[in-house]
């Protein structure tokens, strides 16, 4: 059986694995014997993003630590769902962490790691964005500021989840969560609020920041694999739908993460010491609509007055020509 | 056991938690029909052998294609590909060029000299194939498959029935056609040549089962009144006549009368034997040639002619007549009483062929229709234990047809034979629609070489080339597996609950509904429309 040389693949990379391809290039998801870094049993929703994006995120850097690696979790869904006392999914050294303090919690076992000169050892933190973007923030600039040695990863799902959908700073503009209900004149979250924390994270001149989708997988992989061979402070922002906060079908996460790449909402890229160093071209481009119907938190959007996905438009062609998501 | 501070039990793995009871529905792997395979009237399991080929395993896929067909390089030439109007590929970009990598492993087939596997016992039965066109031969390999002694009575003196005596050789080379067939002989079948059979109850006589496949070599005439001087041939006899030693004389102007394949195929050989630019004339509109378009296009390209709308009423020395048409409101063609003379100093009519059925004289209360046998489901007639298909029964005149209607028939007379039934297992068409696309990258198909102009108006070498192995490889690959997984590890990638379990290469996966947690994404993400959600029963 000749599997090399192939010129070109059935699917090429876009599937987990490609039983034609050699097995050093397929995913980290594909193997037969991955870490399950998160394993079955836990309490995450039918169809949930955050679980998933946290296996694969997890799962690859345990390859790439050569399965040295201690992870801090700030509260939220991920720790809910995956460590209710006394049972755990973590088949990983795991560190449990109030929810503004993840960053902090990270940085003190990389520092007592360094003591102890256990240089093998690689230090995570992980959390949701209500964890990252708004409490936690301030340990997390600090964090960055100090340049420790930490990978923090955010599963960014766009609202406090675990405690009932509650708007975030990382909340889209027009979505409808618990506490921007759809009504009145201007119904959901405003626009013109918010914050960009993967560029914030840049502004801190750290080694590695990137944005990564659970969609994108290849990319997803390399992206960890990469921060995993940088020492100092980086960041990874995960894109991960919620199927019960966004209101869509669980069996649908992977198409509703797809389209916020494809619309432009989510650019996928990476930045080295505050400069954009690689972004992934949209592959099929489609209307944001496209993206938004599929999701209930939007529904209020498509009424007579069709303003707000107009703007959100502008939204997703600003950040095609920001970040040169177009192939030329 | 001592605890730390308030901590009473050991950590647990959520392992304990079987999430399994959340689910409303469950996934189940299937194995949908795809679109091609159903398509083929040969019952190819197209998909399946794409598959070895995808991987290199050329053998194996010839393998599994043989299951079905005896002639994959034959095949790869002649057949009229329905199966690549079907193909799901067809509606993302171009279909999948199933055909020529058939043509490919069919060639690999001969060169290396390959034998279908014999696996079954022999059973001692004996059935006898009248016929050794493309039917014939068919029924006569799949029962040899089964075990049965076969015995073929062919009135010709080569094999092969219209694809020796009819398909011109720049489409079928005749090397082809004779390995392909003498493979049959190497595997145990008889081959009686110079054996007309002039009545079936005669020759059934000492065997347990009879299969006829006769054809339909009797052409169609029109009514044309003609001189002495003048010449007027027929289709089949003219092609006939390609296979003897002299060659049939047509002269410089030859005109063909009739729209299907065989005008062309006719129209093109004249061209060869040196005719200048032959004229096809047809008394339909050129969208109403029941000719295929790939055939018309590529006879336009070696400079036949073609004249719609016209009949041909009469022949005179050197030329003949023929009356403009229009068509009716209906789209019949109707004579407008305008004439035109044409230069012609040969008119060859393929206005299509009959079954001569004189051999079934003696078969008491046989059932026909339209001059040809009627058969039932099993394509067995009206008398038990003689059967019939390709040509001398209705349905599509193809060779794929013929070779479709022989493994049918030999499935149930061997069915018959055992006194037992023989069921088709039915399987859902795997749609365009049930594949996630957005997994497979764009990838043009590839052309087959296509010999130079020149020698095609002069030669008959084979027109089109066939594919090298590394194109063979990519036009595999093209393939999206409809309906079948190919073992992408989506599923096994995007389950949240990890509840698919990789098997191993070659093995698939395996729900593991202790997790699964029913959210349908593992359906979703498959590429290929291979995972279906069924309600539980809760
Ligand atoms: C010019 C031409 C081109 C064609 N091109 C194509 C093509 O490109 N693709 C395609 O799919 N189809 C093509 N066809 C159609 C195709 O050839 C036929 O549909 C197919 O060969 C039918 O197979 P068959 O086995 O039923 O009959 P045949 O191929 O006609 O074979 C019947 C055999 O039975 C023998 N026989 C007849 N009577 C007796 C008897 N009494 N005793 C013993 N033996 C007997 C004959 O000698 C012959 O060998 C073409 C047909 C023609 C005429
Ligand atoms: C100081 C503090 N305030 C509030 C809470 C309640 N709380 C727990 S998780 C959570 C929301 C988590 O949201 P996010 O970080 O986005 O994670 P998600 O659940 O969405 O994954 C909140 C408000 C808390 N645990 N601690
Ligand atoms: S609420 Fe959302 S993030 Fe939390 S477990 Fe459910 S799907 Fe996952
Ligand atoms: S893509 Fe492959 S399986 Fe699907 S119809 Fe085409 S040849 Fe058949
Ligand atoms: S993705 Fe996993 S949990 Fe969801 S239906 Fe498939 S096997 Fe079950
Ligand atoms: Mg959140």
């Amino acid at each position: 059986m000749s599997l090399q040389p192939v010129k070109f693949y059935q699917t090429g990379t876009f599937t987990v694995g490609n039983r034609l391809l050699d097995e050093s290039m397929r995913a980290v998801q594909a193997n037969m014997t991955r870490t399950n870094s998160l394993n079955s049993g836990h309490r995450a929703c039918q169809g949930c993003g955050e679980a998933l994006g946290a296996r694969y995120a997890i799962d690859a850097a345990m390859r790439a630590a050569k399965n040295r690696l201690i992870a801090a979790n700030a509260t939220g869904c991920l720790e809910v769902f995956s460590t209710p006392y006394p049972e755990t999914s973590w088949q990983i050294p795991w560190m449990h962490s109030v929810f503004a303090n993840a960053a902090s919690v990270a940085t003190g076992i990389a520092a007592a790691l360094k003591v102890k000169k256990k240089n093998d050892v690689r230090v995570i933190a992980q959390g949701g964005d209500g964890g990252t973007t708004d409490i936690g923030f301030a340990c997390l600039s600090g964090m960055f500021e100090r340049n420790d040695d930490v990978l923090y990863i955010c599963y960014d799902n766009e609202a406090y989840m675990n405690t009932g959908v509650q708007r975030s700073s990382a909340t889209p503009p027009g979505a409808r969560t618990a506490t921007t209900p759809a009504v009145g004149p201007h119904p959901g979250n405003p626009f013109g609020t918010g914050k960009n924390l993967p560029l914030i994270a840049m502004a801190h001149q750290i080694p590695y920041v990137a944005t990564a989708s659970i969609a994108n997988l290849h990319d997803l992989e390399a992206k960890v694999e990469k921060a995993m061979g940088i020492r100092g402070a980086r960041y990874i922002h995960i894109y991960v739908p919620c199927p019960l906060g966004w209101g869509s079908l669980p069996s649908d996460t992977m198409k509703v993460a797809r389209l916020a790449v494809e619309s432009g909402l989510f650019p996928l890229f990476e930045a080295e010491h505050g400069e954009i160093t690689s972004r992934i071209p949209i592959r099929r481009k489609v209307p944001v609509e496209e993206y938004l119907k599929l999701q209930r938190r939007f529904a209020h959007l498509f009424g007579e007055d069709r303003t707000a996905i107009r703007m959100i438009q502008e939204i997703a062609d600003r950040n095609i020509a920001k970040f040169g998501l177009e192939e030329k | 056991m001592k605890k730390p501070f308030a901590i009473t039990l050991d950590p647990g793995s959520s392992l304990a938690n079987h999430t399994g009871s959340w689910r409303t529905e469950r996934p189940v792997y299937v194995d949908r029909l795809p679109p091609c395979n159903h398509a083929c009237p040969a019952g190819e399991d197209v998909q399946k052998w794409l598959y070895h080929a995808e991987s290199g395993e050329y053998r194996k896929a010839w393998e599994s294609l043989v299951q079905n067909n005896p002639f994959p390089a034959i095949m790869g030439r002649v057949c009229y590909h329905p199966c690549e109007t079907a193909c799901n590929r067809g509606a993302l970009d171009e279909s999948v060029g199933i055909h020529a990598v058939e043509r490919f492993l069919g060639d690999e087939a001969i060169r290396q000299g390959w034998l279908p596997e014999m696996k079954e016992k022999e059973t001692g039965k004996k059935v006898l194939v009248i016929g050794s066109g493309p039917s014939g031969l068919s029924c006569a390999y799949h029962l040899r498959l089964l075990g049965h002694r076969v015995v073929i009575m062919e009135a010709e003196d080569r094999a092969g029935g219209m694809m020796r005596y009819g398909i011109p050789k720049y489409r079928l080379p005749r090397e082809v056609l004779e390995a392909e067939v003498g493979r049959l002989e190497k595997i145990g079948i008889e081959i009686r040549l110079k054996q007309k059979v002039n009545d079936v109850m005669e020759v059934m006589e000492g065997f347990d089962a009879t299969f006829m496949a006769v054809g339909a070599h009797i052409a169609k005439r029109a009514y044309i009144p003609a001189g002495d001087a003048s010449r007027i041939i027929d289709a089949v006899a003219m092609l006939h006549g390609m296979e003897s030693d002299s060659r049939p004389r047509l002269g410089r102007h030859v005109v063909v009368y009739g729209g299907g394949n065989t005008a062309i195929d006719v129209a093109r050989t004249a061209k060869r034997l040196g005719a200048e630019e032959p004229l096809i004339v047809y008394r339909r509109t050129k969208d109403r040639m029941p000719a295929h378009e790939s055939e018309m296009n590529e006879a336009i390209e070696e400079g036949i002619r073609f004249r719609w709308l016209s009949t041909v009423k009469s022949m005179e020395e050197g030329s003949i007549t023929v009356e403009k048409m229009v068509l009716d409101e209906k789209g019949f063609p109707q004579p407008t009483g305008e004439f035109e003379q044409i230069e012609a100093d040969c008119l060859i009519l393929a206005l299509g062929q009959e079954s001569e059925l004189d051999l079934l004289k003696n078969v008491p209360r046989l059932e026909t229709e339209k001059g040809m046998v009627k058969v039932d489901h099993a394509m067995m007639t009206s008398r038990p234990g003689l059967f019939a298909g390709g040509d001398m029964v209705p349905s599509e005149k193809t060779v794929t047809t013929g070779i479709g209607h022989g493994k049918k028939a030999a499935r149930h007379i061997d069915a018959w034979l055992r006194n037992a039934d023989f069921h088709e297992e039915e399987r859902e068409i795997a749609e365009f629609g049930m594949l996630n696309t957005w997994y497979f990258s764009d990838a043009p198909k590839t052309v087959q070489p296509v010999l130079d102009l020149v020698r095609r108006q002069s030669t008959f070498d084979e027109v089109l080339s066939g594919l090298s192995e590394q194109n063979a490889l990519f036009e595999a690959r093209r393939c999206l597996s409809c309906g079948n997984c190919f073992e992408c590890d989506n599923c096994y990638g995007v389950c949240p609950d990890n509840a698919v379990i990789k098997l191993g290469p070659g093995l698939r996966f395996r729900f593991n509904y202790d997790f699964c947690k029913g959210c349908g994404l593992c359906a979703q993400e498959c590429p290929c429309g291979a995972i279906k959600m069924i309600p539980e029963s809760i």
